[in-house]
């Protein structure tokens, strides 16, 4: 294998114009980047916590239990190869993001109730 | 957006305490400190495993040895948050480990110094970590969020470190007239190193300023070495040991500790890589590295004939 691969790190990698250096490497017999996924316990959702390398999804599962479980942190583990994460540009936020901080009215303090509806 | 647009908008993050993300703009110079910070830390936890490797043998009962066998893997899982964290800077794993082993890459000097007894495993945990928790609570609030996220978790874990290392101590300094003298030989050795560890004097350190200003550090070093001295003067009376300072005295009116001048020569010794244990802890990443290469290759090739069987 003699191709040469830019890597992305659940959308981590500096654009081009971010400043930095694109980082271009040769790939060897790197393991790929994996994201590592918890659920705590049973009935809340599955939390990002970081990251491992490791060459297959079954070595990603053993070595994040090995690197983010040594204290009962989880009941369950995701591993996602970190290049089929798309992440938003920060550089749009505002437009994903702003459009909802005009909607109060989407929010239940919105509505003024008189005290004897208790508790809507 | 003009440079100085974004930078202005770094800055205005930084002003109000909103972390800066690894996608987001950034100076090129706080990505650089941030890379050499945050590998640096990375390599000091994988490096600090060889110290106390060597006595998970010889670790006095079946209980230490667990207890030593799960420090050594938290310094190994330490390790990867950080080298985790240190990629999403856009730095590979590889380049970071071949700066460690071309030496253009430092660790903590304190692990260049050698583990001669029993005892030097409780000073690690008591001093070295505590010297290290002091830094790295004060780095769970750094301005870049992956290396903040990486140092809550470290902290968690820490705080176990040394509170074992202390009761190695304790339970040496209740012991024979032997077992004793092994303590205070160890706390002896440690103390100085261990002042060491926070790194020169605010007026001398090159990196200290800027790193201020970014929030990269919220506490200069010698901040934090006032504080840990403040700390263990008072431990140590718990141990019935001695601080192997003569100037160590309370001082009323700063509210702090005074203490001794550390020796410069020795730590600027120690970092250019003359220390008692520096080729040695070197020579040992290096082996482990070269030796493993084979089974990173022979898992790489496993993976690849697994994915095409299944796709068979």
């Amino acid at each position: 294998m003699n191709n040469y691969l830019r890597k992305f790190y659940y959308g981590d990698i500096p654009e081009d114009k971010a400043g930095g250096n694109i980082v271009s490497s040769e790939a060897k017999s790197d393991w790929p980047l994996w994201e590592v996924f918890i659920r705590s316990k049973q009935g809340l959702d599955h939390k990002h916590v970081g990251s491992l390398h490791a060459a297959d999804a079954q070595m990603a599962m053993e070595n994040a239990r090995d690197v983010y479980t040594r204290r009962m942190e989880g009941v369950s583990l995701w591993v996602v190869e970190s290049k089929y994460i798309h992440a938003s540009n920060p550089e749009e936020a505002g437009e994903l993001f702003e459009p909802a901080a005009d909607k109060i009215y989407r929010h239940p303090t919105f509505y003024d109730l008189p005290e004897e509806v208790n508790q809507m | 957006m003009q440079t100085h647009d974004l930078e202005k908008i770094f800055e205005q993050k930084i002003d109000n305490e909103i972390k800066i993300e690894p996608k987001d703009w950034m100076p090129e110079a706080y990505r650089k400190t941030n890379i050499r910070q945050v590998s640096q830390h990375a390599h000091s936890e994988i490096v600090g495993m060889l110290p106390e490797g060597a006595w998970i043998s010889r670790a006095p009962s079946l209980k230490r040895k667990a207890i030593l066998i799960a420090k050594v893997q938290d310094e190994a899982g330490h390790g990867l948050y950080l080298y985790s964290a240190c990629e999403t800077l856009g730095i590979t794993r590889e380049e970071t480990i071949n700066d460690l082993h071309s030496g253009k890459a430092k660790y903590s000097s304190i692990f260049n110094y050698p583990t001669k007894s029993w005892a030097d495993i409780g000073a690690i945990g008591w001093l070295v970590d505590g010297a290290a928790i002091m830094n790295q609570v004060m780095l769970t609030r750094t301005s870049y969020g992956p290396y903040a996220r990486a140092m809550v978790r470290i902290c968690k874990e820490e705080s176990f470190h040394q509170r074992q290392g202390f009761e190695i101590l304790l339970v040496l300094s209740k012991g024979t007239d032997e077992q004793k003298a092994m303590c205070q030989d160890a706390v002896d050795r440690w103390w100085w190193p261990s002042l060491m560890m926070f790194g020169p004097h605010d007026s001398e350190s090159t990196n200290s300023e800027q790193s201020m200003k970014w929030k990269i550090k919220r506490k200069t070093n010698d901040e934090l070495r006032q504080n840990f001295v403040d700390m263990c003067a008072e431990q140590v009376k718990v141990l019935g040991m001695k601080i192997p300072d003569d100037k160590l005295k309370w001082n009323e009116e700063r509210m702090h500790y005074d203490f001794g001048e550390i020796n410069w020569d020795e730590f600027w010794n120690v970092v250019k890589g003359n220390g008692p244990c520096n080729k040695e802890r070197l020579d040992a990443r290096k082996k482990a590295w070269d030796e493993g290469e084979w089974v990173r290759e022979a898992a790489a090739a496993h993976a690849e004939k697994r994915k095409k069987r299944k796709a068979a």
